[in-house]
Formats: structure tokens, C-alpha cells, sequence
């Protein structure tokens, strides 16, 4: 059907939420408004618990997509609107049933509800009424009332009766920040950014830190970053990232000689820098794309020791996923092909030729206690991170002769925030 | 001299000419290399990319930049028969295809192909139903033109791919958009279409540029081959001035569209009615929207060279264009008007029309002023001319 006059939007999990459904319901009604802002002659209604999108003549085809990202809506409904009036609904159900491209033999039914009791035929009746001219309009059509291919539903109000067939599903999962913040660490990698999507569906706000160690990384890989950041803002509304500069605590690490121990030591001081972050931007918890036995920092007993080096809760949302599902997910929230790009983190380097599986605690401790400056290190690298502001209209940034470092704010400038500002942006003029 | 051949080339907006000229000057990197020149090229092409989707409501990743609409419709039709090859080796098309389409089609036949050439009707269209039952089971791609470059007449092409998506969902559909892009509206992604063709220089854009759209999933077997550009689907280094041009000037074709097909109509019924007036002449195309693209007027001039007519034109201060400019150099019958059912004297006689965002009503009056006086000049002629 093309020509729907209302989207209706349902809600999934969140109705089950007692009392803080109707703060649920608020937050997927921001987000819904925000999309609309760009279709502006779509209004939107609440009415018994469900939101509808009168389009008034917007195509749909358009806002599906962006609908089907907002997390909180199980499925959405393209709903074909007509005068209660049986007459009406009988010739809008062959206009609607003519408007498909229908194989021979498809198996369908209707499906009636009088929801409005005054009107004169039951619901059952109106079964009848309805698919019987249909099946005679169109023999291509075989009822099935167990198995339907098409199930054509009509809802009798009193103002009006809705008509529909296609349920599209949505996003489901909880509305953006309803279960507060977490850091993400993002490294560019397949699959930190379906973690970061699987704590955004999870009602999460995320603020992402990405750690890059020019000269060694090529810009490139902080552009690809900065490229998955803003997929996840799709999702997300607006997303922070940090860009911490990790140069000089890798390099200090690759000088102690431990070369096994290396990533052991590297993850925990992202562990420690992030943690510091997260605490200055009042995150409770850090997301990481870590999955059980992954690589050699992945191990149990890894985790074991990398987890300690914070006290707030790590979640990785795809500890017992397998790389296929964790693909396939990527693909599917349109981070994969941005993931594979062949630019290096600062994990691949430096890279030992036999990295631990299975590190030992006191030995990392004792490591990290004998290095010179490691905890000023750290206390330098949260200093002289880098904050973006990123959303899914954020322009790639230029660099234009006038842009120097120092046009970059950093976090011992006040506050870390970082807008892309005009003047450092491409001229949208060339466009 | 007033210029009525904008289905052949455009004149570029001054613009688009500047960005050009300004990226060119300032962004020289090659997008592949690391530094930061290189860099700023290849974000400039992701932004050329994105405004590329936009106009077409498309994913950026399903823009793949060539060098103009031959060398689209080439990977779209022989990509795909490559790609797909143990799928089958049968292509169904039609008679009026563009040569980029048309000629690929006969060199994949000398291939071992099997091509499927359905005819057109006297309006010049395809009949869906027709298209529809050329596909065999071992059929890998239909191509189907939406507006065609000699007549404007409109393809079904939203009928073909809504209808083969539901029953052959396998068969890839290719549409060349070239002649059609802010001219007739087109819902791409809702369409079934999986491959698009379109050219920069037909809307007001750079030569040497253009696109194809493939729909996320559908490969192509590369008919270039080299440093793996355009997600492996066609080598060579971006020509990023160019393509932030066409971006520009897709952004800005689509802005004007409305309004421009508004415009055009009104040229295009009154000069139609006009050129139905005039004795000798003999018209192609119509001004029914469902037909006719607003763009293009075709006409014929029975028993006369249409050169003879084009330079007589000329003369007046007016360009035209015989068949379409790509083979007006040769003086043999349409195949387009051959292929409607035009007799021969028809078909070799053509003279194409088509109207741009600068023509008004005096312009249209001008060449129709022009055309009257040149045909009482030549219809005395006629007769000794044979």
C-alpha cells in the first residue's frame, strides 16, 4: 500500500512497565517529534495507549526508515483510514487489496473488530461482509483463517475505521536514556559499536571514548571512528566522543620489555581512563564489545584481570555472542562496512607475536606500581582528550590551513564539548 | 543563438562551474593516500556521496560514481550478466534502449547471451505486461529506460519492478534514469529497482561524470579493473572536483524540479499544439504527462534531410538536434521511431526538442517562428530535393 494516512506506532516491552510507562511513552514521543521536525505537515495523536502519525500527505516510504531506529516502538503500522460507513470500508478494502501485487492463491483472511459497539454489524459479521465481495473482486485470493499470507484488518471506531494489513517491525527494546548512561568504549573494530547499539536498544544514553595513537594510527582511523559514532547517533539522538591520546602510555608499555603483557596493560589503562570520564560526564557503567575467547585479552582469565582495573560495572552486551551473530548484527544497524575499512587502532599495534591468555594479576600490578609516571600518564591522556558532539547532519571536518590543534578544546579548558562549528567543516557551499 | 537541445548536454550552472573550479584548485589529494590532502579529498567524496543519496533518497552506500551514464549503464548490464552468470545467461530489454544499453546487450550476445528485445507500442512505451512475460527462468537482469532520449516517452518502470520484485525477486532490474531525473517523478528504493543509471551533463552538471545506484547486496562484476575505488566496483582514482560538481548540481535539479516541470509543460503543450498546425510536419511525441517527459517535443519532417531543417534552424539563431546527439551524424532511420512503427521516411527524418530551466514562452514562441519560416522556405524545395 502506498498511500497510507496514518502510521500507527506500538509500543513493545515498555507497556509492561507499570508506573514509569507514561515517562517511557514520553521519551519515544520526543524522539518521534524530533523526527517529524523535517515532515512538517505529519501530526502526531496519542489515543489509547498507542501514537499515531496522521501524515497529511507526507509519503511514508521515507519516514520508515528513520522510525524503524527508534528504540521503544515494537512495530509500526502503515493504516489506510476511512468514515465509519459500511459501504466506505467495503470499497476501501478493494482499493486497498487491488493496490498489492497478489500471487495466485494466496491464503487470506479478514479480520474485523467492532470496536465502536453502536455500529450495526458485529465484528463477526463483519467478516462476512467484507472479504466476501474481496474473494469474488479477486480470485487470486483463497481464504485461510489459520495460516494467512494476507490478514486483512479493520478496526471500527466512532470516528473513524481503520484499515490494515503490513506490521512492520521496529526497533523494540527500551526508549533512549530511560535507563540512564554508560561510556562505550569504541575502537573502530566490528564489534564495539553493536555493543554500543545493543546498550542504546537497552535504553541506554551512550558517550563513546575512542583511544588513537598518531603517529602510529593514520587520521583515517580517528575519521572512521568518528563515522560509527555518528551511525550509533542514528540511533541515538546525539552522541558524545571522546579522542584520547594514548601515544605516550603505549609506548611507555612497549619499552618495559613485557611484550606478552603488553595488551593486558594497554586495556587496563584505557580501563582507568575511561573510567575518569565516565565519572566527570556522570556515567554509571562502561560498555565494551568484548566476546568470550575472542582474542587473547578476551580469555576469562583476561577479563578477570583487565575487569579489575575499574569498579564500575562492565557490560558487554556480546560476552556469549558468536562472531557470525555479531556480524550479522553490524550489518543489520549499518556499522559493518565502516568497521572493515583497513585502518588500524592503536590495539593492532605493537602487537606481540604471543600476547597472554591467561595474564597474571600480581605480576601486572606490580608492573604498573614500578613504571615511572604511569598514573600521571593517565592523569595527561583525560587531560588532552578531545570532545565531539556528534549527530547523524554532523558534516566531516576539514582541514583547512587556519585549523590548528589548538582549535581543539580539550578537557582542561573547562568544560570537554566540542560543536563541529562552521568554519572547520567542508563549505556546504560546494554542495 | 537560443539552445533547444538540453536532452543532449546542458549548460552547466555557474555554481556548480565554481565549486569546481575552487575544489580543483584546493583539493588536489589523491582520496586514497593517507596524509591529510588525501584525506580531505576522500571526506569530500563522502559528502559528494551523501548529497548524491539524498537526491535520490538512497543509502551512501549504494553510490557508485562513474564517468557518465555510458559507462553506469555498461557495469549495470554486463556487471550484472557476469555476476550472475550461473543464474542464467537471458536479459530481457526493449527495442528503444539508449546504445549504452542497447549495444551492450548485442556485444554480450556475440557472448552467448540470450537477449530479449520487447517492442514498443505507437506511444513509444513498453507494455509492463509484455516485459513482464519475456522473463524466462533463467533470466538474470531486465533493463528498462525511464524516459527515452529521442521521443520522452515514459517507460512503466514503477509497474515493472513493483511487479517483477513479486514475482521473479530474483531477477535484478535496471533502470536508465538518465533522460528522466527531475523531469518524471520516480519512487527509486519503493520501485524494485536494483541498478539506476544517471548522467551529470544532462542536468545542468559536469561531463565526464555519473552514477549508478546498486542496491545494497547486488554485486557487480567489475568492468574496471585496478585499485579496488567504489567498493571494488569500479577502479580508478575519483575525480572529486567533478563529483563534488554533479553532487551540487543533482542537489540543485532536484530543488528546481517542481517548478521546472511546471515551466515546461505549459512550453511543451503549446508547442505541440503549434507544430500540429503546421503542414509537413509530423509529431512523435505527445504532451500527455502519463506518456511524454515535459522536456522533450519529436517531430518529423517527411521527405527532407533533417539536417536541412537543423541548419535552416540554425540560421534562424535556434539548435535543435536530429535523433539523438550521440548518432546525429549518421543519416540513416531512427531506431526508436523504426521500432514505434514509423515508416521510413518518418524515422529518417526526425527532429528532437527539448526544453531547459532557461526557456520561457518567448523563447518557445521565437522557435516556432523560426520553424514556420523554415518549412515555407523548404516545403517549395521538397519535391527537387529527391
Amino acid at each position: 500500500m502506498n498511500n497510507a494516512d496514518l502510521l500507527m506506532l506500538r509500543f513493545g516491552e515498555i507497556t509492561l512497565k507499570g508506573k514509569n510507562r507514561s515517562r517511557f511513552e514520553k521519551a519515544v514521543l520526543t524522539h518521534v517529534k524530533r523526527l517529524l521536525a523535517s515532515f512538517p505537515k505529519a501530526r502526531i495523536t496519542k489515543e489509547f495507549g498507542r501514537l499515531y502519525i496522521e501524515l497529511g500527505g507526507e509519503p511514508y516510504g521515507q519516514l520508515l526508515k528513520p522510525l524503524t531506529r527508534i528504540f521503544g516502538i515494537s512495530s509500526i503500522i502503515p493504516v489506510k483510514e476511512v468514515p465509519s460507513d459500511l459501504e466506505m470500508i467495503q470499497s476501501a478494502a478493494r482499493e486497498y487489496i487491488g493496490s498489492l501485487p497478489l500471487k495466485e492463491g494466496t491464503r487470506f483472511k479478514v479480520n474485523a473488530r467492532r470496536v465502536w459497539k453502536e455500529f450495526p454489524h458485529s465484528s463477526q459479521e463483519l467478516n462476512k461482509v467484507i472479504s466476501g465481495p474481496l474473494l469474488q473482486e479477486f480470485p487470486a485470493l483463497k481464504v485461510d483463517l489459520h495460516e494467512p499470507e494476507l490478514e486483512m484488518r479493520v478496526e471500527v471506531r466512532q470516528t473513524r475505521t481503520f484499515l490494515y494489513s503490513k506490521i512492520i517491525p521496529g526497533a523494540g527494546g527500551f526508549p533512549h536514556g530511560t535507563n540512564g548512561k554508560a561510556l562505550l568504549l569504541l575502537s573502530g573494530g566490528i564489534d564495539s559499536p553493536v555493543a554500543g547499539w545493543s546498550a542504546l536498544r537497552r535504553g541506554l544514553e551512550i558517550e563513546c571514548v575512542h583511544f588513537h595513537s598518531y603517529p602510529f594510527t593514520s587520521r583515517k582511523a580517528e575519521e572512521k571512528v568518528i563515522e560509527l559514532a555518528k551511525v550509533l547517533s542514528e540511533y541515538g539522538g546525539a552522541v558524545k566522543l571522546h579522542l584520547v591520546p594514548f601515544t605516550e602510555i603505549q609506548t611507555a608499555f612497549a619499552k618495559e620489555g613485557q611484550n606478552n603483557l603488553i595488551i593486558t596493560l594497554m586495556r587496563r589503562a584505557m580501563l582507568r581512563i575511561a573510567t575518569k570520564l565516565a565519572e566527570a560526564g556522570g556515567a554509571l557503567a562502561l560498555v565494551t564489545g568484548e566476546s568470550l575467547g575472542q582474542v587473547a585479552s578476551q580469555t576469562l582469565p583476561s577479563m578477570n584481570v583487565i575487569g579489575r582495573a575499574t569498579e564500575l560495572p562492565l557490560l558487554r552486551p556480546l560476552v556469549m555472542m558468536d562472531k557470525d551473530e555479531i556480524i550479522a548484527l553490524a550489518q543489520k544497524i549499518g556499522t559493518y562496512e565502516l568497521s572493515i575499512l583497513p585502518y588500524e587502532d592503536c590495539c593492532t599495534l605493537f602487537i606481540p607475536k604471543s600476547p597472554t591468555t591467561n595474564p597474571n594479576l600480581r605480576i601486572v600490578e606490580s608492573m604498573e606500581q614500578h613504571m615511572d609516571g604511569l598514573e600521571e600518564m593517565i592523569e595527561l591522556a583525560v587531560k588532552n582528550t578531545v570532545t565531539m558532539t556528534l549527530t547523524p547532519e554532523s558534516a566531516a571536518r576539514l582541514h583547512e590551513e587556519t585549523e590548528s590543534e589548538s582549535g581543539r578544546q580539550s578537557l582542561s579548558q573547562s568544560l570537554p564539548e566540542r560543536e563541529e562549528s562552521e568554519d572547520e567543516t567542508i563549505p556546504e557551499k560546494w554542495f | 543563438m537560443k539552445y533547444f537541445d538540453h536532452a543532449a548536454s546542458t549548460p552547466p550552472h555557474q555554481d556548480v562551474v565554481q565549486t569546481i573550479a575552487e575544489v580543483m584548485e584546493r583539493h588536489y589529494g589523491n582520496p586514497s593516500s593517507l596524509h591529510r590532502a588525501g584525506e580531505d579529498s576522500a571526506k569530500l567524496l563522502r559528502r559528494a556521496r551523501e548529497v548524491c543519496a539524498q537526491a535520490l533518497s538512497v543509502q551512501p552506500g549504494e553510490i557508485v560514481f562513474t564517468s557518465g551514464a555510458t559507462e553506469s549503464n555498461n557495469l549495470a548490464v554486463k556487471g550484472a550478466a557476469f555476476q550472475y552468470i550461473k543464474r542464467g545467461k537471458h536479459i530481457v530489454t526493449t527495442t528503444v534502449e539508449h546504445p549504452s544499453v542497447y549495444e551492450a546487450c548485442r556485444h554480450l550476445e556475440l557472448l552467448g547471451f540470450e537477449v530479449t528485445y520487447v517492442p514498443v507500442q505507437a506511444d513509444g512505451r513498453a507494455a509492463a505486461d509484455q516485459v513482464l512475460q519475456s522473463v524466462r527462468k533463467d533470466t538474470v537482469l531486465v533493463s528498462v529506460m525511464h524516459v527515452n532520449n529521442e521521443t520522452g516517452s515514459i517507460q512503466p518502470v514503477e509497474d515493472i519492478g513493483r511487479r517483477l520484485k513479486a514475482e521473479h525477486p530474483r531477477v535484478l532490474f535496471h533502470v536508465d534514469g538518465v533522460q528522466g531525473f527531475g523531469k518524471v517523478p520516480l519512487a527509486l528504493s519503493e520501485s524494485g529497482i536494483d541498478l539506476y543509471s544517471l548522467s551529470a551533463h544532462k542536468i545542468r552538471g559536469p561531463k565526464g561524470t555519473g552514477l549508478l545506484y546498486v542496491h545494497s547486496g547486488v554485486k557487480l562484476f567489475p568492468q574496471l579493473s585496478g585499485g579496488g575505488q567504489e567498493g571494488g566496483m569500479r577502479s580508478g582514482t575519483e575525480n572529486v572536483p567533478s563529483l563534488v560538481g554533479m553532487a551540487k548540481a543533482f542537489r540543485l535539479a532536484k530543488d528546481a524540479s517542481e517548478a521546472n516541470v511546471r515551466n515546461w509543460r505549459l512550453l511543451q503543450s503549446w508547442i505541440v499544439d503549434e507544430i500540429s498546425g503546421i503542414p509537413g510536419l509530423v509529431l512523435n511525441s505527445s504532451a500527455e504527462a502519463a506518456v511524454s517527459a515535459p522536456h522533450i517535443i519529436h517531430f518529423s519532417y517527411p521527405g527532407m534531410k533533417p539536417e536541412v531543417l537543423l541548419h535552416c534552424l540554425e540560421d534562424e539563431g535556434m539548435a535543435v538536434s536530429t535523433k539523438s546527439a550521440c548518432s546525429s551524424k549518421i543519416s540513416e532511420p531512427s531506431r526508436i521511431l523504426l521500432a514505434m512503427g514509423k515508416d521510413r521516411e518518418t524515422a529518417s527524418s526526425g527532429i528532437r526538442i527539448s526544453l531547459g530551466d532557461e526557456h520561457t514562452m518567448d523563447d518557445a514562441k521565437e522557435l516556432i517562428h523560426a520553424l514556420k519560416a523554415a518549412v515555407q522556405r523548404l516545403n517549395g524545395l521538397k519535391g527537387g530535393m529527391k
